[in-house]
Order: structure tokens, then sequence, then C-alpha cells
């Protein structure tokens, strides 16, 4: 927020893909906004104001949440992995991988949502049969695909390990 | 051995990985939300809650004490900007296009309509700021309903409209013709057909940024624009009366399109307005979801009535179609098309039809704009087409894929003009398609395991749909198309240039974009197999209209099949030089020499060959050309289509019904379809498997409904049912492959086809799974509690 409209403010300490940041944020900002504007990481979309999309999907201490739905302060002390973290060291993430091989996007809007979901649903579920794929995307929409490229990409990446 | 260089590794009909795919899995896409510009404001607008009202006042002044507040506007202080442009109006008939202005002025027509904006320092204080504008309406009546709005004594959308009426349009023989051939028919049968509003939803939504230069006096419009080109022809000619040259339209990544992002909407000349008034601060634009949702184009919303006479053996005899078309509020860029060419001349389908009339009234309703979606106009007509060879089926008592077989255009038939107004289908093998699809779904033992399961009296009933989809893509020849013809307000041709450039790195531009399909990927697959250069080496540049050539962009499934020929086009431009340069090179004279993979020789004598790379680079240098050639290696075509190309093919869907409860489950979808010669089956397989799921969630979930005061009801992610991964089935893609002989790749264009194929597959299964109980139509969507009630209805 700029300092012309700088109201009360709250401060935060939060990590970003192994980066501490300490920032002075409005109390209703959202954590996607603190991520796309103050931190310039615009790989996390937004496609909805209703939690619908799960394009801006990211993960909070490990889990899968959609960052739209999180007030940056909330967010305070936590540890934050975006999809510009996901690539480590050059090599991509094997969900990023079987996105790739598997042409599970086409447009790309919703795919950083999507795959901050699926890797963090396979942590959980490391061999998940094809119903359980579909049931765990429940929160992330794609119009492009038809999903099922999408099922296949994450069929690639439990199979990689 | 015959002498000739050895082959590199063909690319083209290879399911190549997409080379766009890195940065977009990794975060790194430039989608028009991520630019960050100095300066950049963010602007706000003040929507009517109204569907219809007169404004009274707007009183901007609550906003513009708010501290981060720039400046506030009504649409009293755009009045030198004029309405949007009307790009295609129906052909041969009067048009009442009225089309919107960047903000209302007097009267909103729509909930939604912008009536004011608010420019601020950041995007939050931008919405609190519109939220304070206070205006003050006096609510008019309302009508939302296509048909209703043409009655007497609806409420008035335009002076300029009378009865709202937009067009009244028709095709085919006379009325009193088709009438006695219904007279005549040994059996007729009537439906009523409601192809609801959709809302497309690209997972991103619309926005535009716009840069004024005061010192040149030139603006940068960045937009999610399927079609920057045409909105920098559009703006500059007819909204803002400036030379084109003085804008320069740029479209960056872009989250999905379908047709929404076609149009020439009011946000773009907007923010260039304001931008300009502020002395070029950037100004930023960029819709929520619900924004999205009241006031960027719906598709479909056609009302119709139908009549069909066929013979005994089910021969399709007459065919009349009466169709109500919702435009919306105002007319949308290309509104009037729609329900026109490309849904009217495709009525037939892939039959033989010999009586045929189809009578369109367009109309405004207090709704959003309606215009192109997915398949525009060809869905609509595929879904009554195909619904109407089932009641055919129905009433004689024939098997539905064999009325389907009765009826087709036999490939000795083609060119095959179905004389309803349509350009000549180009070529096709419809029973090849149908005998594949019926063959690899089974289709003999479901129909047996359907009877079975009725006698048995079970509760799981099967439903068997077919649907044999013809469409028209590649749009499309100018002077068919263009304004003596069809009404298309311009041409509709695509563009390419191509550059060897010194060092062998090839740079290709294109007027054609993506927005999702590839096209950096399959239009490199084609240039590197004719070139001869490694694909690697080759990039695709597209989207910004300083550095590529005028296009007329990506819809109506023609990025391929019009932008890639003018990219084969220029290829064999680029050779014609190549061979002229080596032969030179060679000592040898043009006559005497080939070109091959990549590389000019002496025929019979290969191994002295010179390859493009030494070719470009003497073309670059130009110290020693042949008389009169000019230097570098650097081509352009303007390719205008002889005619438009007809993907075809069968799918089949199967579902079960429980007969209790109305539930459907998916149980098979297979798709046969023949798009031509394809060059990357990958990315083919995701246009089809993206378009079915589209085009089925419009039979089972997907509506868009407006209450009585012209309400939204279904205004947002979490009320409009698109589907999710849990809600489609796994397709099975097979296909046939007819070569289109319109371009010389004999592609067809895949990017529509499944959309127009599945509702009406899935429709059919629906209605084919209860019809034993004498259920002969359901509206779409087909949902759990429309089935029950119509089997309930009909016990
Ligand atoms: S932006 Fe749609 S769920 Fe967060
Ligand atoms: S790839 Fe476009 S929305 Fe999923």
């Amino acid at each position: 927020m700029s300092a012309t409209v700088a109201q009360n403010v709250v401060p935060v300490d939060i990590t970003v893909n192994g980066v501490e940041h300490h920032a002075e944020v409005e109390p209703r900002q959202l954590l996607v906004h603190f991520l796309r504007e103050t931190l310039g990481l615009t790989g996390t979309h937004v496609g909805c104001d209703t939690s619908s999309c799960g394009a801006c999907t990211i993960h909070l201490d490990g889990k899968a949440v959609k960052s739209c739905t999180v007030l940056t302060a909330q967010a305070d002390g936590a540890s934050i992995t975006t999809i510009e973290g996901m690539a480590t060291d050059g090599q991509l993430h094997p969900v990023q991988e079987g996105f790739w091989e598997e042409h599970g996007l086409q447009c790309g809007y919703c795919t950083p949502g999507m795959i901050m979901a699926a890797s963090a649903f396979l942590e959980t579920n490391p061999d998940p049969t094809e119903d359980e794929i579909r049931h765990a995307l429940e929160g992330n929409l794609c119009r492009c695909t038809g999903y099922q490229n999408i099922v296949k990409a994450i069929q690639y990446a439990a199979k990689k390990g | 051995m015959v002498a000739s260089v050895d082959a590199p590794e063909k690319m083209v009909g290879k399911a190549i990985k997409r080379r766009e795919d890195p940065r977009l899995i990794t975060g790194a896409g430039q989608f028009i939300d991520d630019l960050r510009m100095p300066g950049m404001l963010h602007i706000g607008l003040v929507r009517s809650p109204l569907a219809h009202a007169k404004i009274k006042s707007i009183d901007l002044s609550p906003a513009l004490s708010m501290p981060g507040v720039v400046a506030a506007f009504t649409g009293e202080d755009f009045l030198d900007l004029n309405p949007l442009p009307a790009a295609w109006q129906a052909g041969g008939v009067t048009n009442h296009a009225v089309t919107p202005r960047v903000l209302a002025v007097n009267e909103v027509h729509l909930a939604g309509d912008p009536v004011a904006v608010v420019i601020a320092e950041d995007q939050y204080l931008a919405r609190d700021a519109a939220e304070a504008v206070i205006v003050e309406y006096e609510e008019l009546p309302v009508v939302v309903d296509a048909k209703k709005a043409a009655e007497a004594g609806a409420p008035q959308l335009h002076e300029e409209a009378p009865n709202n009426i937009v067009l009244e349009w028709s095709c085919g023989k006379d009325a009193e013709v088709v009438d006695k051939a219904l007279a005549d028919a040994d059996v007729t049968a009537g439906l009523h057909i409601i192809n609801q509003r959709l809302i497309p939803t690209p997972m991103e939504p619309r926005g535009s940024v716009a840069r004024y230069d005061p010192g040149t006096g030139d603006y940068t419009l960045w937009i999610t624009s399927q079609a920057p080109h045409v909105m920098r022809l559009l703006i500059a000619a007819f909204v803002l009366g400036i030379p084109e040259q003085k804008i320069r339209t740029i479209s960056p990544d872009i989250g999905g399109g379908f047709g929404a992002k076609i149009f020439c909407y009011y946000d773009m000349p907007l923010t260039m307005a304001i931008s300009k008034k502020l002395d070029g601060r950037p100004i930023k634009f960029f819709e929520d979801r619900v924004e999205n949702y009241v006031s960027t184009t719906h598709g479909r919303d056609h009302i119709s009535d139908v009549e069909v006479g066929a013979t005994n053996d089910g021969k399709i005899t007459a065919l009349k179609v009466k169709t109500w078309a919702n435009i919306g509020a105002y007319f949308s860029t290309i509104a009037a098309g729609i329900p026109t060419t490309l849904y009217g001349r495709m009525i037939a389908g892939c039959y033989k039809i010999p009586n045929i009339r189809v009578d369109v009234t367009a109309t405004y309703t207090n709704t959003a704009m309606v215009d192109a979606y997915r398949g525009a106009g060809r869905p609509e007509a595929a879904y009554l087409i195909e619904r109407v060879c089932d009641a055919v089926a129905a009433a004689t008592g024939i098997d539905p894929a064999e009325v389907r077989r009765q009826n087709f255009i036999q490939p000795e038939d083609f060119p095959y003009d179905t004389g309803i107004g349509m350009l000549p289908y180009d070529s096709g093998d419809y029973e090849r398609a149908l005998d594949k699809a019926l063959d690899l779904a089974g289709y003999t033992d479901l129909r047996a395991e359907q009877k079975r399961r009725i006698e048995a009296g079970e509760q799981k009933l099967l439903g068997i749909g077919l649907s044999s989809y013809v469409e028209v893509c590649g749009v499309a020849p100018s002077k068919w198309i263009g304004l003596g013809g069809e009404g298309w307000g311009a041409g509709l041709w695509e563009s390419a240039n191509i550059r060897v450039q010194l060092t062998g790195k090839t740079v290709v531009t294109t007027g054609s974009l993506p927005h999702g399909q590839g096209h950096e990927t399959t239009f490199a697959q084609l240039v590197s197999d004719k070139l001869g250069i490694p694909y690697d080496d080759i990039q695709i540049k597209h989207s910004d209209s300083l550095g590529t050539p005028f296009g007329f962009g990506s819809y109506g499934s023609r990025s391929l099949t019009v932008g890639g020929t003018a990219i084969y086009k220029t290829t064999d431009k680029v050779i014609d030089k190549v061979k002229k340069l080596g032969a030179h090179m060679l000592e040898a004279s043009e006559a005497d020499v080939e070109f091959e993979h990549g590389k000019v020789f002496v025929k019979g004598s290969p191994d002295a060959a010179k390859s493009i790379q030494e070719i470009a680079a003497a073309a670059h240098v130009a110290y020693d050309l042949p008389e009169g050639m000019e230097p570098f290696l650097d081509e352009t075509t303007y390719y205008d289509p002889p005619n438009c190309t007809f993907p075809f093919g069968t799918h089949v869907c199967v579902v079960e019904i429980d007969n209790d409860s109305g539930e459907v489950d998916i149980v098979k979808y297979l798709a046969v379809d023949d798009v031509g010669n394809v060059i990357n089956p990958l990315i083919v397989g995701g246009q089809l498997h993206g378009g079915i799921a589209q085009g089925l969630a419009q039979a089972l979930y997907e509506g868009a409904y407006y209450d009585d005061d012209g309400q939204l009801l279904t205004g947002s992610l979490s009320d409009y049912a698109i589907p999710k991964a849990s809600q489609v089935p796994w397709y099975d893609l097979d296909s046939t492959v007819t070569p289109s002989p319109v371009n010389p790749m004999g592609a067809k264009g895949a990017g529509e086809a499944g959309t127009i194929a599945s509702t009406p597959a899935v429709g059919n299964a629906v209605v084919d799974a209860v019809k034993h109980l004498g259920v002969n139509n359901i509206q779409m969507p087909m949902t759990p509690e429309r089935i029950w009630t119509a089997i309930n209805e009909a016990r």
C-alpha cells in the first residue's frame, strides 16, 4: 500500500520461498496481494472473489491454502512457498514436470494454483487413484484443459515419487 | 541410393511438449495483472445496481475527498469519445446497432453498467472510492427474455430499436415452400429448444492498462485481447478518431479467452482517455470476477421453435426454425454475426435437407451483452439439428444412428452447398467417422444393455447419445464475409513475416496469437520442417501491433488454417529466394538446383550443398547478390483464404441415470474427430478435451440466470457452475483424417470442435435414457431436478 493511504498498519514477519520478509501492512490486506504487490511474486494468480477458483493456492506452513482467503496479518510468522519457489536449483518439481510432460496446461492461468494444490495433495497421498486426484482438485478450477491432462500430470508426478 | 541430403527429424505431426510451458509452470508468465509501471494508477468503476434506469445525478465529491484518490469522472466527461463500434452487422438486413459508450450517459440498460470512474493510487482504494460515489437513479421497467422483449408492451431499451429488435434475418427457402414440405411429410415432430445463456469464464478476467505519451501523443495499450490489431484499428478509427499508428496494442499472456476476449470493451478507450487526462500516468483496469460476470459478454441465449418433417424411412425432408436470440443490453462488437451467418447458415449440419427455413429475431434485453462464445452460433446449430435427428428417430422408430446415416452428405458430394448461404463444405466422410465411433463405443452392445435394463426394470437407466457434427472454421474469405456479403466490416485474412537473420536464427511474426493454444510451438514445428531450420532456432513472436504485421487475431478456429497458412506461404517465398541465392553461390542456374531439408544443391550433387544458414548470412551481408536481389531473407505474406474449412466427426456419450433421483453419470465419452491433418497431436488433444468439457457443461451444469428485475443470479464463481475435475469424465479420443483441400497443410481447425459436438452428444444421451418413458425433450442444463421432473411428468 502506498504512503498516501497508510492508515493503521500491522508489522509482519513472513518467510517466502526461504527468504525472510518484514513488512508493515494494512490489516485488511489479503495475503495474495502481499505476495503479488508487495513482494512482486506474480505467479500466484487471482481468478475470483469467492474463494472458488484456487488460482491463488500457495503452501502455508506446508499446507495448500487459498491466499485470497488469508489476511497477510494472519500469516505473521509463517513460512510460505509460492510457485516461484517450487523448482530447486533449476530442477522442476515433479508436479511441474508432470504438467509440462502431459500437456496439463493451456493458458496457464490456473496452473500455479493447480501445481501448488497437487503437490500438497501428493504429500498426503503419494499414490492416489484417478478418483482421489479429481476430488483433491475440488477447489481448483481450470477452464481450458477439461482436467484429463491435469490428472495425468499428477499421476506422472506420483509415479516419479 | 537417391542423392539427397540427410533428412532431419520431422517436426510436423509430432506430439512435442509446448515451449510456452516452462514460464507458465514456474510462475514467470506475464499476464496483464502482472504488469508493473512506475506511477501506475488504478481505476474503480461505479456500476449501476439497477438493470434499467435514468441517471438523475452523480456526486463524485465523496470519492474525490478521499486521500489517495487522484480523479473521478462521469460519462459526460467522455462525450468526445464515440460509442464503441459495431463491427459485424448482419448482412442484407437492417441492423439497429446501439453500442455502449465508455461510461453510460443519461440511462443505464443493465445491472453493472458503468456510470462513473474513480482513479486512485491503489486497487483497494479505487474500489472504496467507487463505493463512495453517490448516484441517484429513476427506475425503469425491465425485460430479460429475448422473446418477451419483442412482444407488444415490453419495456423499451433504445429509441433507435423499436420493439427492442436488433435485426430480423432469415435464410433458406420461402416459408410457404417449407410449410408445404412439412405438410407433405410422412412424419413430423416439433421441438422447443432453449439454448441457455452461458458465461464464458476464462480463468483470467479481462483488463486494460493504458499509457499515454504526452511528448509524442502516442498511446500504448496492453489488453487481454484475442485480436490486438483489430482493437487498435477499431479504437483509433471509430472511438478516438486518431490515426492507427498513434496506438500500439499489446496482448500479454492471456489466461483463456473462449471468444469473450475478442471484443472492443469500454475499458480500452476509457483507460487511454484517462491516461491522457492525467498527463500520461499509466492507468490500470482489471476486472474482478463479479465484474467479469456482469459486464463481459455472455454466450448463446437462444429460444427456438423447430418443426421437422421426414419420410417413414427417416429421410429429413423439411426443417423450419424460428429463433429469438438475446443480444443483451447493447450491441457487442460482432454480436450480429453469431445468430445469423454462424448459426442459421450451419443449421443443416452434416445432412442433405432439401427444404430449410430459418428465421431469426435478435432482441435487446436488460442483460449483459451476448456475443461469440467458443463455437459461436455453431454449437446452437449443432445442438438443434442433432436433437432434431433424435426427434426424427423417435417419430419414425428408426435407430438414431441410422437416421444420421440416411441423411449424411456423401464423400462424393464435396464441395457441398447446403443451399442456405454457407460456403461449400470443403471435404468430409461423415459415415466413416460415425462407423468408427459406433464401433469403438460398442454401440450394438450398448443398445442391447439399454434394452435389458429397461426390461428388467433396473433403477439405473442407460442413455446413448450421438452427435454427428460439422462446423465452419478458418474464417473466412474476405469477399464472402465482408460488407457486401455477410456483413463483417473488414477483411478476415491473416499475416506472417519470416526473417532468417545473419546467424541463421529465425524469427516469425504473425498476426495470429495464442491465448492458451500453443502457437509458439505449433508454428515453429511447421517452419522447421519447411525451411529445414532446427526447431530451437525458430522463435514465434506475436501479440504486439508494433512488431507484427496486421492480423485479425485468434477466434473461429482460424489460427492454423489461416494464420498457419500465411506462415506456410511465407516459407515458400523464403525458399524461392534461398534457391536463387544458393544457385548464385553454387554458380549454377536456378533451374538446376533443389532445396531440401534446409540445403540448396545442384541436382544429383547434394554433397556440395549450401545451407540455408550460409545463404541467410550471404543475403544479410549482401557482398555478392545476384543482379537485382534485395539483401536479407525477409518475406511477408497476407493470406486471404479461398474458403473456410469444415471439421466434423461423431461423438458418443453414454450416461447412466438414476430414475429415482435423476442423477446423471457419464460412463463413457468417445470422440471421433476429423480435423484434417494435425501438426501437434498433443495440442489438438488438449483443445478437444477442453472443448468437450465446456460443451458437456452446457448440457449438464451451466446456465446464467437473471431475475425479473435484471439481477444476475449466477453472478459469481460460487453460483455459476463451471465444472470441476470430479464432474467430467475421461475422454477417449480417436480420429479419422480427411485433409482439407482449402490450405496446403490440409488442416481443418480444432479449437471449437469439442464444444460444438459434446453438448448434443450429452443432451441426446440424457433424453435417450428416458425416452421409453415418453420423455422427448428436456431443457438444458439437464440437472437431476429437471430429469427427475421429466421422468415423473411422463409417468
Ligand atoms: S482467487 Fe479464486 S480462490 Fe483465491
Ligand atoms: S490452463 Fe487455462 S484455466 Fe487451466
